[in-house]
């Protein structure tokens, strides 16, 4: 186990220097106008670019460059121009919201797609089964930005069931946290509801002709036993992995949108205001902490299925 | 399931039917491809989606013909001060306050069809079509790259194996698991505020080639790992090594024998991917990093169309519905395809789902 998670953190560790390379050639390298200029943002002196050029080292060597940058990233030293506000510290104050959409979010998705993945999988062909295959399709086909302006507009605005969009942060008013979120949390978790019950399905399937659980039949257990206690829970692994893999994408993909859409200043809030401002240095400090975060996740899940599943340690599961 | 003679094709085409398709029975009239089309249009759903789709091509297409004989107007035409006649009454485009005028449907002889999109009084239905065709361009001709790099990437890696396979497998790997709207954001902007320069291709930060690079790069993963599975595995089977024997060099095995018998899965991956790709593009745009104003499409439209949800829901909701019935339309006709092409395929919703879902993640 040692090994494996010794063997993973490399490459965890490799991937990122490939993950900050990339970041600098596509902020730094790839487009076609001096860096200073861009970075300075849309309405800048030149006196403010002249700045920026010697702040960033921009005559140096690219790998000096390079150096430069990452330095700024990681003490934190990484600002924005106009006006001056440290990009680290509006990520900090983003980060609450953005986490607590996508945990609420995970959470609902994980629980209804389980539910109606185990009651379609011991009734496998019937009509939730139709109902899901449907949901699933229309999941991954429904783009955010339209379930949100539907359910805003009919349930906050016409029936006014929740309250207008906006975040209110935990500690300041837990009810009012929950209402608010409730929408938001929906619009994310429905696209992935039909998709997870689909897997937990075709996963329970596929473990219900396994020789244990003929075992288990055979030695009299209750169907309702060897259902939970063997069945599912053999076919929970790969959700688990799936999961993660997913958390980590919405923290950094759909939670952006959904963010804009329901006005929750998180950090993927932060980037869009970044965006329509055209202001460089906060999309590359959510770029970077954003794909680090991912990659932190995905070595975890590797890590995580490694120890529930003893097979994968010796199999090629690092890579 | 190894081999699953279909009833139908037994019947059509005889015992060739059970044979996986290959190209060369385009020409018999009973061959796979024949077969292949005689299940798909049994598939009522798929049918049906893939008419939507050329409606929905039909609909983009005829932009310019609703525009200058309609509408009378062009997509990036600004009407704010302009009063319009509706039944006799006259109407503001724009009020003072900023206020878009509502949909108009035929009352104004089809200016307005849809209203106006924001204080800037444009045609909202000129709009939509201009847009649409934005879209789909993007799509289209991003899946296309995507598809022609992933099929040469794939067959490169599975077929000489060895360190060609390490380098591109491994990059595959790396890119399938960043977060893909994050680096698509990323390089979106930079490239907007900047422009790019390759050799002596010089693009503008606005140009809609932008975006459809951005999305080109990010997708190449979601093809080219599957099919190069399927090269290695083909790469084992008797005709590959009939052919070497016979003295066929690399790129005639690669492209002449091994190429034509990705055909079918290449051919619903393109569907499926460019259903992505159309998503891609909105999320891009809705943000800004994607297509850039003046033009449209629909992902901007939304973005434009979101800040006026409360009076005009239908400004962000309709390229809603758009972008909606494409990627679903796409998505099911996709599926149809597998379904057609290939009917031992065992994984159907889930990998294709998976292509989604697993934007931004590792495996």
């Amino acid at each position: 186990m040692l090994r494996f998670i010794v063997r993973r953190m490399v490459g965890m560790v490799l991937v990122l220097f490939v993950v900050s390379i990339l970041v600098f050639l596509i902020f730094n390298v790839i487009p076609n106008s001096p860096p200073a200029q861009r970075l300075a943002g849309k309405n800048a002196t030149p006196v403010l670019v002249k700045s920026i050029e010697e702040e960033w080292g921009f005559d140096d060597s690219l790998p000096q460059q390079y150096v430069t940058m990452m330095k700024k990233v990681f003490t934190g030293e990484l600002i924005s121009y106009s006006p001056r506000t440290s990009v680290e510290s509006r990520i900090k104050e983003g980060i609450p919201a953005t986490l607590s959409l996508s945990i609420g979010a995970g959470i609902i998705w994980l629980f209804f797609g389980l539910v109606l993945g185990y009651f379609s999988a011991i009734r496998a062909g019937g009509a939730l089964d139709k109902f899901l295959t449907g949901l699933a399709i229309a999941g991954i086909s429904i783009p955010v930005f339209l379930i949100a302006p539907v359910l805003i507009y009919f349930l906050t605005y016409k029936l006014e069931i929740f309250p207008n969009a906006g975040y209110v942060p935990i500690s300041e008013d837990p009810w009012q946290w929950l209402t608010h979120l409730i929408l938001p949390w929906f619009t994310v978790a429905i696209l992935s509801i039909g998709f997870y019950s689909r897997v937990l399905r075709s996963n329970m399937l596929d473990v219900m002709n396994e020789d244990y659980v003929r075992t288990a039949r055979a030695k009299g257990l209750s169907e309702r036993k060897v259902m939970t206690r063997h069945v599912l829970r053999n076919s929970l692994i790969p959700i688990i992995t799936l999961f993660g893999l997913d958390f980590g994408a919405t923290v950094a993909g759909t939670a952006i949108i959904t963010e804009v859409l329901f006005n929750i200043e998180g950090v993927g809030f932060y980037a869009a205001e970044s965006i329509e401002k055209l202001e460089l240095p906060p999309i590359m400090g959510v770029t970077l902490y954003g794909a680090f975060f991912v990659v932190f996740i995905n070595a975890l899940v590797d890590i995580a299925y490694a120890y529930l599943d003893p097979r994968v340690r010796l199999g090629t599961a690092a890579q | 399931m190894a081999i699953d003679p279909q009833p139908e094709a037994l019947a059509a085409g005889g015992p060739d039917a059970a044979f996986p398709p290959a190209p060369e029975g385009v020409s018999g009239e009973r061959g796979p491809w024949y077969l292949a089309y005689k299940r798909f249009i049994r598939n009522r759903l798929a049918v049906a989606f893939l008419i939507l789709f050329f409606l929905i091509i039909v609909f983009v297409l005829a932009a310019p013909l609703w525009a200058n004989n309609v509408a009378h107007t062009g997509p990036n035409q600004s009407h704010t001060l302009e009063k319009l006649h509706v039944n006799g009454e006259v109407h503001e485009v724009v009020t003072p306050e900023g206020r878009p005028i509502g949909p108009q449907w035929f009352g104004a002889g089809g200016k307005f069809f849809l209203g106006a999109d924001s204080r800037l009084g444009r045609d909202e239905m000129v709009r939509l079509m201009y847009g649409g065709r934005t879209s789909l361009f993007i799509g289209v001709v991003s899946g296309l790259i995507t598809t022609i790099a992933a099929v040469i990437l794939g067959l490169l890696a599975g077929y000489y194996k060895g360190w060609v396979d390490a380098i591109i497998a491994r990059t595959l790997d790396i890119l399938w698991s960043l977060p893909v709207l994050l680096f698509g954001i990323a390089l979106g902007v930079s490239l907007a505020v900047g422009g790019l320069k390759i050799g002596p291709l010089t693009i503008e930060g606005g140009s809609i080639w932008i975006p459809i690079f951005v999305i080109s790069i990010f997708t190449v993963p979601y093809i080219a790992r599957p099919i190069r599975g399927e090269v290695l595995a083909l790469g084992e089977k008797e005709f590959v090594e009939a052919a070497i024997a016979q003295g066929a060099g690399s790129l005639r095995v690669m492209f002449g024998e091994i190429l034509p018998n990705l055909a079918s899965t290449i051919i619903v991956f393109f569907a499926l991917n460019i259903a992505n790709n159309m998503l891609f593009e909105a999320a891009l745009s809705f943000l800004g990093a994607g297509v850039q104003p003046p033009n449209s499409s629909w992902g901007t439209m939304i973005s434009i169309g979101e800040e006026l949800l409360t009076t005009q829901p239908l400004l962000a909701i309709i390229p809603g519905v758009m972008i909606l019935m494409t990627v679903l339309s796409l998505n099911i006709v996709g599926d149809g395809l597998r379904d057609a092409l290939d009917p031992r395929s065992k994984v159907r919703l889930e990998a294709r789902a998976g292509m989604v879902e697993r934007e931004g993640a590792s495996v």
